[in-house]
């Protein structure tokens, strides 16, 4: 009998998810180790991890893994690929992580083209600690730290991180994708290889922001939780390619 | 400049600059403050020509964060800054001991606390010793008192942070960066350090690697903790260093760390003249620290008067160590010039004539 689906090389054996039903992260995951299974890269790869639900990353994928202080994952991403030009080097962070505390580092990464993948996984709340307002918590949002809705007087607005580094010089590549669907979740791995590729070809810094789901923080099903992509973070959100220097023309 | 038996002049913060680049440093990244950014300045202009990797971070703390990144992957990285911006360190120094991460640190130190100003001054002895990051974790710190010092102790640090996979800080001062001194630039003493059990370098032919100071299991959690503290105890049977001058028959000694160094020996040497037998004790090694040996000293009935440029963080370690077998006086000033040998020639006749412990402040 043939065959049809199998776990990726790149992940643990038997690993087990420990991330709540509905949870996108375990959808994110799989798409990277199925890229670095197709593009061979698993034996040449050092991902920095960060802090946050993405934490547990080195649970799951099998790969060496060195861990970054809160926000700091594009600094030890560069410390890394300074040091070993040769390896492929990535991160894999929330949106607090990445857009947050760790704004400055991922902006300057970003700015000095550093030739590194980036992922971002928005889920326009901090996760592991149940559910706060941060940077990507859409207008009107209800969290723990914002009861009566994210407005302007007490919050401001939230980033859109995808089109922010999209503007620094030395991105080769920035899009948003979702995984609410079959169709996103495809497009999204082609984001994801995007990302890879610029770095293996030494254009400058690769990065997906992804849309996830978070049900337990949103207090809906999983079900639920994927119409509120659709529905209220699309829009907020827009999927799409911000920057690619392979396609433009004249750079 | 490396292995040359040519006496140049330099200053320190080059000193230290070129040392790294002998050790074998890989990588530097860091953020310019006064009185240390000549250290990035020679390196932007070396490690390229070498090579080697060179980043102007945009902070401290993205700085010493690539330094942790590079070092997991085994090669040899540093990054240097200054007192209040060590600071900002603090938290990524907690990370790389946890992590067993073999980083060098400089601090070339200021005045504090804030802002403070760029005089030097000697006031990040706890925080560096003590350490400002979270947790329960150990540093290895150098105290060098002579650019030739800076040089040497560079090498070492670069070594014992591999070898011990432990934090190294070189804790030297503005007066010692910004001062130009002889020295030589010896060959690097020290033997390569084997990392390839623990660095990451992609999972080839072998099981995929994480470094991290995660602790979800209680169990595994303690026991990390008390495995540090055992490989401290190593370091400290191991690497312990300090010198001592004239403690034989002396009744009181002084002690001093780093560049006050240079005072206290030049004041021994005056208050012999005059018949006082007065002796010098110099922790090197300021973490670990050498508690046994002044313990042993003040056994013997000797004396210890602490000559530091800070409120006194130094003594507390010395009176600790003394355990009231004698007396441990301080005399300090947290900021400005140099205690003189004049002004501690005479403290150490205002002590002796004292019969309780005193604590003499100049200003």
């Amino acid at each position: 009998m043939q065959q049809v689906f199998s776990i990726p090389k790149s992940m643990k054996k038997d690993f087990k998810y420990t991330f709540c039903p509905g949870c996108d992260h375990g959808v994110a995951i799989r798409l990277v180790a199925e890229l670095l299974d197709e593009m061979n890269l698993r034996e040449n790869t050092i991902c920095s991890t960060s802090i946050g639900c993405s934490v547990f990353l080195y649970d799951f994928l099998d790969v060496d893994c060195v861990e970054a202080p809160h926000g700091r994952a594009c600094a030890s991403a560069t410390g890394v690929k300074r040091a070993r030009p040769d390896k492929f080097v990535f991160t894999y962070q929330g949106d607090g992580d990445f857009a947050s505390i760790g704004l400055a580092e991922s902006m300057h990464t970003a700015l000095r083209g550093e030739c590194v993948s980036a992922i971002c996984i928005n889920n326009t709340t901090y996760g592991m600690t149940g559910g706060q307002l941060g940077p990507t918590t859409i207008m009107g949002q209800v969290t723990t730290t914002s009861p009566y809705g994210r407005n302007r007087e007490y919050y401001g607005y939230p980033i859109r991180v995808a089109e922010q580094i999209a503007l620094c010089d030395g991105t080769a590549y920035s899009a948003r994708v979702a995984l609410d669907t079959i169709p996103h979740i495809n497009q999204a791995k082609q984001a994801l290889k995007k990302a890879f590729e610029v770095q293996l070809q030494g254009l400058g810094f690769g990065f997906v922001e992804i849309l996830s789901s978070c049900p337990t923080n949103w207090h809906m099903t999983p079900q639920e939780a994927h119409i509120r992509v659709k529905e209220e973070m699309i829009p907020v959100f827009p999927l799409g390619v911000y920057k690619d220097i392979t396609t433009e023309k004249g750079e | 400049m490396a292995g040359s038996n040519e006496k140049v002049l330099i200053k320190g913060n080059y000193a230290i600059a070129q040392a790294a680049i002998n050790a074998g440093c890989q990588c530097y990244f860091g953020y310019p403050i006064t009185p240390q950014t000549e250290i990035g300045e020679y390196l932007s202009a070396q490690m390229p020509k070498l090579g080697r990797g060179y980043v102007c971070a945009e902070s401290e703390i993205a700085a010493i964060n690539m330094v942790l990144g590079a070092a997991a992957t085994g090669v040899r990285a540093m990054t240097s800054s200054s007192s209040l911006a060590v600071a900002l360190m603090q938290e990524a120094l907690s990370y790389a001991a946890s992590d067993e991460l073999p980083i060098v640190l400089v601090n070339v130190m200021r005045v504090g606390p804030g802002l403070g100003y760029i005089y030097p001054a000697q006031g990040d002895y706890n925080q560096s010793v003590y350490g400002g990051g979270n947790g329960d974790y150990k540093i290895i710190v150098l105290a060098p008192a002579t650019v030739q010092e800076c040089i040497d102790f560079t090498y070492r640090a670069f070594y014992l942070a591999q070898k011990y996979r432990n934090p190294v800080i070189l804790l030297a001062d503005g007066l010692l960066g910004q001062m130009m001194e002889p020295a030589y630039f010896r060959e690097n003493p020290y033997p390569e350090v084997d990392v390839s059990s623990w660095a990451l370098t992609g999972a080839k032919n072998r099981d995929s690697r994480a470094i991290y100071s995660l602790g979800p299991d209680e169990k595994k959690q303690i026991q990390h903790i008390y495995n540090l503290f055992k490989k401290f105890e190593i370091i400290a049977e191991n690497e312990t260093s300090y010198e001592e001058f004239e403690t034989e028959d002396a009744d009181i000694i002084l002690t001093a760390f780093g560049s006050m160094t240079r005072n206290i020996k030049a004041a021994m040497k005056v208050l012999r003249s005059k018949g006082i037998k007065a002796g010098c004790f110099r922790p090197i090694t300021l973490s670990p620290f050498p508690n046994k040996r002044i313990n042993e000293l003040a056994g013997q009935g000797k004396d210890f008067l602490v000559v530091e440029m800070n409120m006194g963080q130094m003594f507390k370690d010395v009176k600790y160590s003394v355990g009231g077998q004698s007396r441990t006086g301080l005399v300090n000033r947290p900021v400005g010039e140099w205690l003189s040998v004049e002004e501690i020639v005479e403290a150490v006749e205002n002590f002796m004539e004292k019969s309780y412990a005193a604590s003499i402040q100049y200003s």
